[in-house]
């Protein structure tokens, strides 16, 4: 990097600065003006550096190894060097491997269900819990305490409950006046699914309530006064007020849990590992089963890198959308 | 007077029935999983089963005792592993502080060359997930230089796998950190730097010495989110299963995995469920005020 002056004729940083008034002040000042901004550039950099660093090694940098690695057919322990294969591993992933397939479809399902039910049960309890009632922090309290928990816990906690002679069978049991007939849900295909994402929204919704909150708070209660003097209905103030004062939150919980929902992985991991039949399989599941477990790197970057552009082309077609309703 | 105030706050406090109702509802289903995990890691497993069928599952009634907890001391080594959570959670979130506010300062407040593309380094980041790059990131670790000390000599060591080390650096800088620090300090008042400078301290004291008091907020937001939402701390799982196989190195999440067998002692699962959820609730419970905060400026940036 060129230094425009010698390092040697610059002061040390601060010191002397106004010291004594100069003779012939403006070539002084450009002086000073000069060394201030090259003590700035080495410092903007050193402040920079530690994060800089940290970033290209343990974040940009597997990610375009992963890109590279995409491309071969690369083991996690292999004697042999990697071979550049070109899109043999997507050709793979696209028209052989029916375990991606069924996974690909089960991400898509569990994010479309998970998307709207969670971010609209987190408006709804944002709603209520911005209401001027006593308690009121208690339920945010309560209903925040999830988010606390670590999926880890909750994933065990739930899998107990959803045995077919758990909890959550003898409530329905309880409720029906024993008309219920239970079952393992987690063991059936047709419910594994459905009942991760219950627990899900179980887990995460109080997040989102805390983000809507946020964003009800934003809004001046002069507007709702002026809304009120109009004669209209709370729906109605809610509809044309509320929901578009709203839109930059709701653009951020709408991409925030389409990347988690995506990302779906611990639940299944420890519930279900994927079963019954695959019926819970999910892509980072595959990423890790292809590429850890059974040690085919360069498959499981592979799949990573449609991963990462599913998710990136849901965030971009999500910007564009929400967008464009302006 | 009293009978025209009557009707009216009758109806309000029908209108507030309405809005209990549902709430409590709500409460009882955000609740009874939690209720449930610790009323019963203080029951045997025959009395969970036979409490099953009745709302005795959320009462603590019957024979109660600790002998659940105590089974799981003797699976696990507790402390062992709440020590590592805790050593790792603290090394990452301080690190984090350090490194990432920094780096944030430096792209808000600083002109230098490459702050452009660092900046656009950052926000691309922001939207990578690190499931994508886990497998590779394995890879690379289990094959990094590090030096080590035998006794007092250096020793050029090769992989992280099996370290703490391996459960803290590649943690420590986060996209999103660096953003919130970023926007933050942006907002803070032009002519802070220049009025330090006239005093004449370079720019290491005025960010120690000016900056960071006035930013505690956001230093405690991002404190918190990491500890919540990042991989790496209260909650590492995956990323400390797949490179450390050492049990005096594993964190408390990984724990988990002594109690998946075939016939489940879940008494057992319970307690020490509960033991390593009563920590983070109880941390809750007190800073709950800035937990609420955190989350909700994290949200407030577009």
């Amino acid at each position: 990097m060129p230094i425009p002056v010698s390092s040697r004729s610059a002061p040390p940083a601060g010191a002397g600065r106004p010291a004594a008034a100069p003779a012939r002040p403006a070539p002084a000042a450009a002086r000073r003006r000069r060394s201030h901004s090259r003590t700035e550039q080495r410092a903007g950099a050193a402040f920079a550096a530690p994060g800089v660093v940290l970033l290209l090694v343990f974040v940009i940098g597997p990610a375009v190894v992963s890109l590279v690695l995409a491309f071969t057919n690369a083991r996690l322990v292999s004697p042999t060097p990697p071979e550049f294969i070109g899109l043999d591993n997507f050709e793979r992933a696209f028209t052989e491997d029916a375990a991606f397939h069924r996974s690909l479809l089960n991400t898509f399902v569990f994010a479309a269900v998970v998307v709207p039910l969670q971010g609209g049960l987190g408006l709804v309890l944002a709603l209520l819990v911005n209401q001027r009632l006593a308690g009121r922090n208690i339920f945010r309290t309560v209903y925040f305490l999830p988010v606390i928990t670590s999926m880890v816990v909750v994933s065990l906690l739930w899998r107990f409950l959803y045995q077919e002679d758990g909890l959550v069978n003898s409530g329905l049991s309880m409720i029906t006046g024993g008309a219920w007939a239970g079952q393992a849900w987690l063991a059936n295909p047709s419910t594994a699914m459905g009942a991760i994402v219950v627990m899900s929204v179980w887990q995460g919704v109080g997040f989102h309530m805390i983000i809507w909150l946020a964003g009800l708070q934003t809004i001046p209660e002069e507007v709702y006064e002026a809304g009120a003097l109009d004669g209209t209905t709370p729906w109605q103030r809610f509809r044309h007020l509320t929901l578009p004062l709203l839109k930059p939150t709701f653009v951020f919980v709408l991409i925030t849990i389409t990347i988690a929902a995506m990302s779906l992985f611990v639940q299944v991991n420890i519930m279900t590992g994927g079963g019954p039949v695959g019926s819970t399989s999910t892509l980072v599941l595959q990423i890790v089963q292809k590429g850890f477990q059974q040690q085919q790197m360069g498959y499981g970057a592979a799949l990573s890198l449609v991963f990462f552009c599913v998710v990136l082309a849901l965030a971009l077609v999500q910007r564009r959308l929400t967008r464009d309703r302006d | 007077m009293a009978a025209t105030f009557k009707p009216l706050s009758r109806r309000r406090s029908s209108g507030r029935l309405w809005t209990y109702v549902p709430m409590s509802v709500l409460a009882v289903f955000f609740l009874f999983p939690i209720v449930f995990m610790l009323v019963a890691s203080l029951k045997s497993d025959h009395q969970i089963f036979a409490d099953m069928d009745s709302l005795r599952a959320f009462l603590p009634v019957g024979e109660l005792s600790f002998a659940n907890y105590a089974a799981v001391f003797d699976r696990v080594p507790f402390w062992r592993f709440l020590g590592n959570t805790l050593f790792v959670t603290f090394m990452v979130t301080a690190f984090g502080l350090i490194v990432n506010s920094m780096c944030g300062y430096a792209l808000a407040r600083m002109r230098w060359k490459g702050r452009g593309l660092v900046f656009g380094l950052v926000i691309a980041t922001l939207i990578l997930p690190f499931d994508t790059t886990i497998v590779p990131l394995v890879y690379l670790v289990a094959n990094l230089p590090w030096i080590g000390f035998d006794g007092l000599t250096p020793v050029l060591e090769t992989g992280w796998l099996n370290t703490y080390r391996v459960q803290i650096i590649p943690f420590i800088v986060n996209a999103f950190s660096i953003f919130l620090f970023a926007q933050y300090f942006k907002s803070l008042p032009k002519g802070l730097e220049e009025a330090a400078a006239i005093d004449g301290a370079g720019w290491l004291r005025t960010y120690w010495r000016i900056i960071v008091p006035l930013s505690k907020p956001v230093f405690a937001t991002v404190a918190i989110l990491t500890v919540v939402t990042s991989p790496a701390t209260w909650n590492a799982y995956l990323w400390p299963l797949m490179t450390v196989q050492s049990e005096e190195l594993r964190p408390v999440m990984v724990g988990v995995q002594y109690f998946f067998q075939l016939d489940t002692a879940w008494g057992e699962v319970m307690a020490y469920i509960s033991m390593i959820t009563l920590p983070m609730v109880i941390v809750f419970l007190v800073f709950q005020r800035a937990f609420i905060q955190s989350i909700a400026s994290a949200g407030m940036k577009d």
